[in-house]
């Protein structure tokens, strides 16, 4: 990325004073104002995450196509239907999420549905009601609302496949039975 | 002297149930505390009859006062149910106070603002409740509202579980999270304790929930069950 081979491979230049190597973001970070974040991200929140900082206040719609990490203030709701939303220790979020899975550390009010799962950490606060097919609470979460889970429907069976199948040989069927 | 010291003692040692914890030792203000004394399982009867009154059922609407637990969202949403969770006596503690909690309680507009804020819901829309233990650290007034707001929200034929502390002499009561095992068993684990706002034996609990049935249950150490059929 950034041709950063070919800036490696160049011989050194005779200039005197080099600045000081700039460390590139892996990713593109445009809300981020606190790179050295105060909290340890959960070894499962990708490194490439975008993330709304902690002296950052956002209010209207987000809408996200990257995971997110929320550490700051958000009003409003957001939308990370495909991804991992990431409410860190000093995130609160008023608004209604939607996300394939949702990790709270922080505060949350508001509706929140996750396709997948949400993980309630230790010593976060969530008030709203939950849809989500997985969850995990971790003792010393504040909870308010409902819980509904909503179990993954199987895939339906193609149309073809429901039409009455010929009888299963005799010998595995004798198998079957034991 | 020593023979009511030593009462004083047992009493604080039995109130706190079969293995007796060490949960009976007042919070400094008087308040909830910090958890104390290892958990203990327990059989539970009451909880036994709450869970066959919902047998052969899903998507049932069940309310817990014991606040958000993996324990007992696991075991009640893969019964097939929703779970509306609220830790009841925390919200109580956040409202009322330590310092004054029952004399705040008796103020009607905090009451009221109390119920609206934590229980708010449409007629009818439970299906059953788990009160465990809160309703004893509500004062007379708040007490009967909440009652009242209680019949309101669980559908007529729906059942609810409380406990009460059955020793009428105790001043602090110890507090628990209620987490549930399986059907007729729970997992206490001790949070300090508090002291109740009033003590009620069979006659009062009956007056309490007047119009409803209320069935007891006999248990070997001092919580009294019971099961209030709406």
């Amino acid at each position: 990325m950034w041709n950063r081979k070919k800036d490696e491979e160049l011989p050194p230049r005779p200039a005197p004073v080099q600045p000081a190597p700039v460390q590139q973001s892996k990713e593109g970070i445009p809300m981020s104002t606190s790179p050295n974040r105060s909290f340890d991200p959960p070894s499962h929140v990708p490194s490439g995450s975008a993330t709304i900082g902690k002296a950052v206040m956002v209010k209207g719609q987000i809408y996200s196509r990257e995971d997110l990490v929320i550490d700051g203030e958000v009003e409003g709701t957001v939308d990370v239907q495909e991804h991992r939303l990431t409410v860190g220790p000093n995130g609160k979020v008023v608004a209604g999420i939607k996300a394939r899975e949702i990790v709270v550390l922080g505060a949350i009010q508001g509706n929140v549905e996750a396709a997948d799962k949400i993980d309630i950490r230790k010593d976060a606060k969530l008030v709203g009601d939950i849809k989500a097919a997985r969850i995990v609470i971790e003792d010393g979460a504040y909870f308010k609302g409902s819980i509904d889970i909503v179990r993954a429907e199987p895939a339906k069976q193609p149309v073809s496949q429901k039409a009455p199948q010929p009888p299963a040989p005799l010998a595995a069927s004798a198998s079957d039975k034991r | 002297m020593f023979k009511d010291r030593l009462k004083t003692i047992l009493r604080g040692s039995s109130a706190g149930g079969m293995s007796a914890p060490s949960a009976t030792l007042p919070g400094p203000s008087g308040g909830s505390g910090m958890v104390t004394g290892p958990a203990y399982t327990r059989h539970s009867n009451g909880l036994d009859q709450f869970f066959s009154s919902l047998r052969g059922q899903v998507g049932l609407n069940i309310l817990d006062f014991a606040g958000a637990s993996q324990a007992n969202v696991s075991f009640i949403t893969n019964l097939g149910h929703r779970l509306s969770s609220e830790d009841y006596l925390r919200s109580l503690e956040i409202t009322f106070g330590d310092e004054h909690f029952y004399e705040n309680q008796d103020d009607p507009r905090q009451a009221e603002k109390f119920l609206n804020d934590n229980l708010n819901f449409p007629e009818g829309h439970f299906d059953g409740a788990l009160v465990w233990d809160a309703l004893q650290f509500l004062s007379p007034p708040l007490l009967q509202a909440t009652v009242e707001r209680l019949h309101l929200i669980l559908r007529p034929g729906s059942s609810l579980l409380a406990f009460f502390h059955a020793d009428e002499k105790a001043v602090q009561v110890p507090l628990y999270n209620y987490r549930i095992s399986d059907e007729k068993t729970l997992l206490l684990t001790p949070r300090g304790s508090r002291k109740r706002a009033q003590y009620f034996n069979n006659r009062g609990l009956e007056k309490l929930f007047q119009g409803q049935t209320v069935k007891f249950f006999l248990t070997r150490d001092s919580l009294r069950e019971i099961i209030v059929r709406r």
